[in-house]
């Protein structure tokens, strides 16, 4: 047990950076292992002033890079610990083969991920080119699109990934800045209530249990990697009702209820925009702002939890609507967005088949304004009027200079 | 919704002052965002720094915005930044400079027919006899709190000192006497 108490309000004020290491805290993580990066500095740096002030009864473990921090948090996990961390940007891509590793070994980490831009050029600020690179990792992905869901989401992911019918890391995002460091209105659980919530930890297969030895990351070749691999995929996709288990619980303590799909006006809706991150939140005072202003029938779709991804929910949330701009904040690289194409897969397979359209936008930080997200429900509601895709499929929104687009409808 | 809009250069504490602000205005119940606006953050470079103040919770998480206070706490920075930048027909300006107001607007074009919205305070010089170095972002809350008539005096203080608790009293103290002296020479 810690040492000292922290002393909390029922309303703070935090930025997402300062609410997720409160998560951590009161998580009492065992052990996090970390190097620092921008913009996720901030969380390890409070969980190491923590242990130092004797708010946590854990450790702090300094490393030479994110490599070498995943690969201790794989080791603590596995001797039986809670463990946790937070990287960014470049420091995930160099996280990125021990995170294979982690999902793997079925080992539940908590990862941090303050979503940043990667290099290069060198940009400190926030798209989701890091979050993307993670998305086959194997790992559950959680995104927060505030201060207060990014210290929520910290707390669920903990009673997830540790969950022994999941057994499964898992990363929760919030974006670089816009997030991380934007204070707002946060209210915060008791540490009493947010502990019992979350549970003690209880390991499976510890490596400190020298009664009963084990081996982690044992060499498979063609006779049962693919065996443990679909057994992996499955469990990430099991987990589903776990995550809906997990965010009914903390409806119950905290009133906020999450979804793995969240729908915002929707019910009537005739165009929507489809995002992640807090691209959603600007999105929906842009849709209710167009419902009483020029009368459009616009509808946020926003996918809450982008591993495992919610194929059935997706199209359930949207098969209804005639038009849809799905919105990927990551540099595409030779391709549609890697989120249009895994939305338009699941619309599909329903038999009204809306029109889609991408956007790429806000790419290392690039402001999304409320107008930009008008201007995606206007050509969406254009559209929709027109029975066709009246843009090219593919448009870049908020960049400077000629309008770059790609790819327009084959008809007839 | 109230928005506003700092102007500043990195180690002057306009990031500490919204914050700052934010925390005074969370506990009368309303809703807050402040955030920053930097490019590679270096001691003296200009920066922005923002608020909304609201009711309800805010969603919106764009740095655009049309402000309706523009607070600035750099005096060359009235000059060289675009201060004006998408005001509106009612946006306020507290601006810090040692020259009376008339002199401020001849130097600046773009407040001229604005007279009427700008205040001005000399927060370097109050915060240089007060705090005892130039730290112009407690002054200019002071500043802020007279001109928007967004709470009594009183109540901002108290709240502050619960801001500012981590520091020791006597820098606290100084804290106070600096928002009190600018929000009696604020005009």
């Amino acid at each position: 047990m810690p040492k000292e108490i922290f002393e909390l309000q029922d309303r703070e004020v935090w930025d997402g950076n300062y609410a997720a290491s409160q998560a951590m805290r009161q998580a009492q993580v065992d052990v996090m292992a970390a190097y620092p990066i921008t913009p996720s500095t901030p969380i390890v740096e409070n969980y190491g002033n923590y242990v130092a002030n004797g708010y946590i009864d854990g450790e702090f473990v300094m490393v030479e890079s994110e490599h070498a921090a995943m690969s201790a948090c794989v080791g603590a996990s596995a001797s039986g610990g809670r463990v946790a961390t937070a990287t960014s940007s470049q420091g995930f891509a160099l996280m990125a083969e021990v995170l294979y590793q982690a999902s793997g070994m079925r080992l539940p980490i908590v990862l941090n991920v303050v979503n940043r831009a990667l290099a290069s050029p060198l940009n400190v600020r926030g798209d989701h080119a890091d979050m993307y690179l993670g998305r086959d990792s194997g790992w559950i992905q959680l995104g927060a699109f505030n201060a207060q869901e990014a210290y929520d989401l910290a707390l669920c992911a903990f009673k997830i990934g540790e969950d022994h019918s999941v057994r499964l890391p898992v990363m929760v995002h919030q974006d670089g800045f816009i997030t991380s460091h934007t204070a707002q209105n946060v209210y915060p659980l008791s540490d009493e209530e947010a502990y019992k919530f979350v549970g003690d930890f209880k390991p499976v297969d510890d490596m400190l249990d020298f009664s009963r030895p084990v081996t982690y990351g044992a060499q498979t070749e063609e006779d049962w990697h693919f065996e443990h691999k679909a057994k992996q995929h499955k469990a990430l996709m099991d987990s589903r009702p776990v995550i809906d288990k997990v965010f009914e619980e903390f409806e119950k303590i905290s009133g906020r209820k999450y979804n793995r799909v969240e729908s915002y006006m929707m019910e009537d809706a005739e165009v929507a925009l489809v995002g992640l991150g807090t691209t959603v939140e600007t999105a929906r005072v842009a849709a209710k702002q167009l419902r009483d202003e020029e009368g459009i029938k616009a509808g946020v779709v926003a996918i809450r939890n982008f591993r495992p991804f919610p194929f059935d929910l997706v199209r359930d949330a949207l098969e209804n609507v005639k038009s849809v701009g799905v919105t990927d904040r990551s540099s595409p690289g030779g391709a549609m967005g890697f989120f249009f194409n895994e939305v338009s897969a699941a619309l599909y397979t329903t038999p009204k088949r809306p029109l889609v359209t991408n956007y790429i936008y806000g790419l290392g930080g690039r402001d999304f304004s409320i107008e930009d997200a008008k201007n995606i429900f206007r050509e969406q509601k254009a559209n929709a009027d027109a029975g066709y895709i009246t843009t090219d499929i593919q448009q870049f929104s908020g960049l400077r200079g000629p309008k770059l687009g790609f790819f327009q409808t084959k008809r007839s | 919704m109230t928005e506003i809009r700092w102007h500043s250069r990195a180690g002057q504490g306009a990031v500490s002052g919204a914050k700052g602000l934010g925390d005074v205005v969370a506990t009368t119940g309303k809703e807050v965002q402040a955030f920053a606006l930097y490019g590679s953050a270096k001691r003296g470079a200009a920066l922005r720094a923002y608020n909304r103040i609201a009711d309800e919770q805010i969603f919106n998480h764009a740095k655009f915005m049309y402000p309706d206070y523009v607070l600035v706490i750099d005096p060359a920075l009235a000059m060289t930044d675009d201060i004006t930048m998408n005001d509106k027909e009612t946006t306020k300006y507290i601006i810090t400079t040692h020259l009376s107001k008339e002199e401020l607007i001849k130097e600046i074009p773009a407040l001229q027919g604005k007279e009427d919205r700008v205040y001005v305070v000399d927060c370097i010089q109050i915060s240089l006899d007060t705090i005892k170095r130039s730290m112009p972002n407690s002054p200019m809350l002071g500043a802020f709190v007279k001109v928007s008539g967004m709470f009594e005096l009183d109540y901002f203080l108290e709240n502050m000192k619960r801001v500012l608790k981590k520091f020791p009293q006597k820098i606290i103290d100084a804290n106070m006497e600096a928002i009190t002296r600018a929000y009696n020479e604020v005009k």
